[in-house]
């Protein structure tokens, strides 16, 4: 029987041909935490009693969920980070440098068939460069910590393959609340997704750790991709030493494998208060809102804001609506200066907030008030998930936010795209 | 952990994700104690006045999906819960509480009412409802799994054993 690409990326890291359902400890290649949950895997690796981490060139900490500090116990903790990490000789991203999974793969932390973890569900990004990556809790990191290993059980592998072409106007952030709509936000517990077919073979990286990005919204442990030349290119500048990508053997056994012809997808939304809540734009066409977030380690990337400022370009935001706008790292952010892209949302009326996470775990930065609405380019739309339990989150495409932005409700973005192509 | 473990019921439905169990914005803390008063907050703000030491919560499929924010299942140890019981967990959610020593089980709630009094019989591994008689079965944890709890929780477990031990 063929094996899958988590199936040899975990052997490799165990030193022993496993399939799905094996109990493995494996070795990991890159462990990453940031500010939320980082303190509380310092204090349980503290009670180790034992000085140094196993590999600090293999650690990662940086500072993004609420940063800069909107209070002192937030600098308190990242205080308590800091000294961490030049104790122990660690690398950190600091304040304004970007969100956790952008640095990670914009730096070259991940090559394809690593095993990376990181204590944020939304680790499991780095699938979009063929690795198997996935979010830990704060206590199995400081197990990782000590040891460098984690146990986990082997996961079977779902398969979809999209077919067809995305019209213009339709982006991978609505092929993903696609497939969580469908398959649901349990649809996939305890698999790996893998994303495949020509739809991702003609996506650009950005697009392709999109989708990545939201494999756990339907409680997958991991989502990937194989490699390709897109792949490689992107590396090409980035990665950090030599690697291998990893393939399914052509008789590889996957749990499931669906076949979906997505030409005709329209733009999706998300409604509240659940990600699988998921409607095609024309079901909420004309709901008024009135703060619209393009950023996130979802959709906070350069192609993201190109796409936004080509809307936006001499253009008003809407005067009932505050457009925040968050680039995902500081690179993304000097790109977007350069490229122009940042002056036309500024014009446009939009307020820029530093690389991080911004508003999106509600912590600080643009807290919607009672019975607002938010559209909004995050991966979650929980109750309460932006700081306030008595709003309402909607998430979709940094096209459609950008161009119901400009409208102060709901709108198809394709109107934007007519004739233009793909 | 005794044998039987024996609490009052709270009852959540599917899908309770992370933020509901804590929301984000208080998780900037090490006072654990703090996380517990904000237990459920944003979908029942008075929860955490409600709960007396031992109460159990019982929800029902993919309890903890969301965020891997390990503050949740710390906010339910700290706020006193005996144990959480749910037709399927998350599997962030599930690990997080093995490795607190947070009990966790698998089981059919179907059928459980708020203010239900359960039983939990930890040596035959079964749960039963003492209003309506019902008995159900514990779904077995994965033997490592089992290793940590036996322990504690991860770190205790580690301190002893150093590394992971994969039982044969
Ligand atoms: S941007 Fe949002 S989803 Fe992404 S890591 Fe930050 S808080 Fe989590």
């Amino acid at each position: 029987m063929g094996r899958t690409v988590i199936e040899k990326i975990i052997s490799k890291h165990c030193g022993r041909d496993v399939t799905a359902g094996d109990f493995v400890v494996a070795e990991v290649d890159l462990a990453m935490s940031h500010d939320s949950t980082g303190p509380i895997a310092v204090e349980a690796f503290r009670k180790y009693g034992r000085g140094r981490v196993w590999d600090p060139s293999k650690v990662l900490f940086v500072l993004d969920h609420a940063t800069p500090s909107p209070n002192e116990r937030v600098s308190c903790l990242h205080s308590l980070l800091r000294e961490f990490v030049s104790e122990q000789a660690i690398r950190l991203y600091e304040v304004g440098d970007g969100v956790c999974h952008q640095l990670v793969v914009e730096k070259g932390h991940v090559r394809p068939g690593d095993f990376a973890v990181g204590t944020d569900s939304h680790t499991c990004t780095y699938g979009a460069l063929n690795a198997l990556s996935f979010g830990i809790g704060s206590t199995d990191m400081s197990g990782v910590l000590l040891t460098g290993k984690l146990w986990l059980k082997v996961p079977e592998v779902l398969k979809i393959i999209y077919s067809g072409r995305l019209a213009p106007g339709v982006f991978a952030k609505d092929l993903m609340l696609y497939t969580i709509g469908k398959i649901g936000a349990a649809g996939a517990d305890y698999l790996a997704l893998e994303f495949a077919g020509e739809v991702i073979r003609n996506m650009e990286m950005s697009d392709r750790l999109t989708m990545c990005n939201m494999s756990i919204e339907c409680g997958a442990k991991a989502g990937f991709m194989e490699a390709d030349e897109v792949t490689l290119s992107w590396l090409e500048e980035r990665a950090q030493g030599p690697f291998e990508p990893v393939f399914d053997d052509p008789d590889a056994a996957f749990s499931d494998l669906y076949e979906w012809d997505v030409s005709g997808l329209d733009p999706q939304v998300a409604r509240p208060h659940s990600v699988d809540n998921v409607v095609s734009v024309g079901e909420v066409l004309g709901t008024k809102i009135q703060q619209v977030f393009i950023g996130t380690c979802t959709n906070g990337r350069l192609d993201d804001l190109r796409v936004a400022a080509r809307i936006l370009e001499g253009r008003k935001v809407s005067k009932d609506v505050r457009l925040l706008v968050c680039p995902a790292s500081r690179g993304i952010m000097l790109e977007s200066m350069k490229e122009g892209i940042l002056p036309t949302l500024v014009e446009a009326g939009a307020t820029v907030i530093p690389p991080g996470c911004g508003p999106c775990p509600g912590t600080h930065q643009g807290i919607p008030s009672d019975g607002e609405r938010v559209l909004s380019t995050a991966n979650r739309n929980f109750k309460g998930r932006m700081g306030n339990n008595r709003a309402e989150i909607f998430l979709a495409s940094p096209a459609t936010c950008a161009a119901s932005a400009l409208e102060g409700r709901i709108v198809d973005p394709r109107e934007f795209f007519e004739g233009k192509g793909a | 952990m005794g044998q039987f473990l024996k609490g009052k019921a709270h009852v959540f439905g599917d899908d309770i994700n992370t933020d509901y169990i804590i929301a984000g914005k208080y998780t900037k803390t090490l006072d654990y104690g703090s996380l517990a008063s904000h237990l459920f907050e944003d979908l029942d703000p008075g929860f955490s006045k409600k709960v007396s030491p031992g109460d159990f919560i019982v929800a029902g499929e993919n309890f903890g999906c969301g965020s891997s924010r390990e503050q949740a299942p710390i906010a339910i140890k700290y706020a006193g819960i005996g144990a959480v019981l749910a037709r399927s967990f998350a599997r962030i959610f599930f690990r997080n509480a093995i490795n607190l020593g947070v009990p966790a089980f698998v089981c059919d709630t179907r059928g459980v009412e708020a203010g239900d009094e359960l039983e939990i019989d930890l040596s035959s591994q079964r749960v039963t409802n003492l209003r309506s008689k019902a008995v159900v079965p514990i779904k077995p944890l994965a033997p490592v799994m089992v290793g940590i709890i036996n322990e504690g929780g991860l770190v205790p477990y580690l301190k002893k054993h150093g590394d992971f031990k994969l039982p044969d």
